[in-house]
């Protein structure tokens, strides 16, 4: 490590600056310009704890459900290979690089009351998604869960299997090896995996406006809250901002070894 | 500390290479005639199809290409007292101008006038008929938030009717309700006569004047604007019959 390294020229660290000013200023912007002394009170608000129910509540079980469907999918993709774990890592990606409110129209037109699926619902039992909670923790899961299926699978991917080889030459069977074994050397890449997943889905904006549109305590949550309250009450958007500001902060703290790759 | 001031001064560089680009750009597509000037106009989202219009006849008359914002008139508010660079605001509601009257040129002006009316799916499958029964259980209504013009709007008329209803939801701008009808997901939603006229996808009912509410429309010029000599010739436009006419064409009521 002794050799020296060549000088950064002064224009890429000007333009890194300009490029960290543009994350630091907008969260500058928010603490400097949030009413410390009304915080208290916005947090009590009845739409604030509202929607911060809904949120936590929506939330967790988009994270519950992408845990059940979303390691069977990840196990999946990690043993296929070629074209058809292209085809499947491409569509379970899809949801990261979409535009959520695209997303929301796809599940519009896939599970609203005409929509591909929604209709047969809808004629047989008389269940309408739109604009319920559970459009909520659709829209919530189908634009988070990716993000713990790729950290599942790249777990798998890099999980030394002559420990389950080893169980299984010992006369354990498959669930056994798989839950004792997999499962538990997997703890790490799940537990991470849930954390983003979470945090994505209490972020989701686009998708759950569109699907599940807004109405307090059913679906709006605090990302929508933040939007609408900007042009009624910005004091109150501007402390739910902080709060998913503190959330997120948190979760990057919380995270930085297992995530972050330091 | 030097090396730090080159970087600054090469920024102004990049800025007005940008700068002279642009300029190429408006250059090249004038054509014979008066300049093509640009103007932003920031418009409550009922009136796309007639300022669309009115739009395209600037740019044949006067070599004006606009711009429009179509969004919630609370949402352009908010926008505009922020600083968003609109020439012209045209708001759906008296209450939102008030809120920016001090970043207007000079006083705005009510230019069209629009009435509610109850939109449901063609042909009326769910037997709508009044203001009443949208108390209905097992209906799918959805509003306009309160905040939004179009659903204060609402509030009032159902508050004139007595009516109590339960949305599933409360849309950012009435344009929402009108597309979750369109849908299909909403059996009905309560929004503007001029909707229903140029969406063409749902079924209007009429609300008895007695319940209705008459929203007005006003328009203004900012003080900011960049271009406030095509923001004054589309004001005027929308003042004139020719703009009458297709306000009127498009469901709006004249005045």
């Amino acid at each position: 490590m002794s050799r020296t390294r060549s000088r950064v020229p002064v224009l890429i660290g000007a333009l890194a600056a300009l490029g960290l000013l543009l994350f630091l200023l907008p969260l500058a912007g928010l603490i400097v310009r949030a009413p410390w002394n009304q915080t208290l009170a916005e947090l009590t608000d009845p739409t604030t704890t509202t929607a911060l129910g809904l949120s936590i509540f929506c939330s967790l079980t988009a994270t519950a459900i992408a845990l059940v469907l979303g390691v069977p999918l990840a196990m999946i993709l990690a043993r296929t290979h070629g074209t058809l774990r292209n085809i499947l890592r491409a569509l379970t990606t899809l949801p990261m690089v979409l535009p959520p409110v695209v997303g929301g129209v796809a599940l519009l037109l896939a599970f609203g009351r005409r929509g591909l699926v929604g209709s047969l619902l809808y004629q047989w039992f008389g269940i309408q998604i739109p604009f319920t909670t559970a459009a909520a923790v659709m829209a919530e899961t189908f634009v988070a869960m990716p993000f713990l299926v790729i950290a599942v699978e790249a777990g798998l991917r890099s999980l030394d299997h002559r420990y389950e080889e080893a169980a299984r030459s010992l006369g354990a069977g498959y669930w056994r090896v798989l839950t004792r074994v997999t499962l538990p050397l997997l703890r790490p890449a799940i537990f991470s995996g849930a954390v983003l997943c979470w945090a994505r889905a209490l972020g989701e904006f686009g998708a759950t406006i569109t699907f599940a549109g807004n109405f307090p305590g059913r679906t709006q949550t605090v990302p929508i809250a933040v939007y609408l309250a900007l042009e009624t009450k910005p004091e109150a958007a501007i402390t739910l901002s902080l709060i998913l500001l503190v959330v997120s902060v948190a979760i990057l703290v919380g995270l930085r070894d297992r995530w972050l790759g330091v | 500390m030097r090396k730090w001031l080159v970087a600054l001064t090469a920024l102004p560089v990049l800025a007005s290479c940008m700068g002279t680009s642009g300029v190429c750009a408006v250059q090249m597509s004038c054509g014979v005639g008066p300049s093509r000037t640009m103007l932003t106009v920031f418009a409550a989202a009922s009136l796309q199809p007639a300022f669309d219009k009115i739009g395209a006849r600037l740019l044949t008359t006067s070599n004006i290409a606009s711009t429009f914002s179509y969004a919630g008139t609370q949402t352009l508010t908010t926008q505009i007292t922020q600083g968003a660079p609109a020439d012209v605001f045209a708001s759906a509601d008296t209450a939102h101008m008030a809120t920016v009257a001090g970043l207007l040129e000079e006083p705005s002006a009510i230019f069209a006038h629009n009435r509610l009316e109850i939109a449901v799916a063609k042909g009326n499958p769910k037997g709508i008929h009044s203001l009443a029964d949208l108390s209905r259980s097992g209906l799918v209504i959805v509003l306009a938030d309160p905040s939004v013009p179009a659903g204060k709007y609402a509030q009032q008329a159902l508050a004139k009717a007595n009516v109590t209803v339960h949305p599933a939801s409360l849309e950012q701008q009435v344009t929402g309700v009108l597309s979750k009808v369109a849908l299909g997901e909403a059996d009905a939603g309560i929004v503007y006569v001029s909707d229903i006229i140029t969406s063409g996808k749902v079924d209007g009912v009429a609300i008895p004047d007695g319940q209705n509410v008459i929203a007005d429309y006003p328009i203004g010029i900012l003080k900011s604007a960049q271009n406030a000599a095509g923001a004054k010739a589309f004001v005027a436009l929308v003042l004139s019959a020719d703009g009458q006419a297709i306000l009127k064409t498009a469901g709006f009521e004249g005045v």
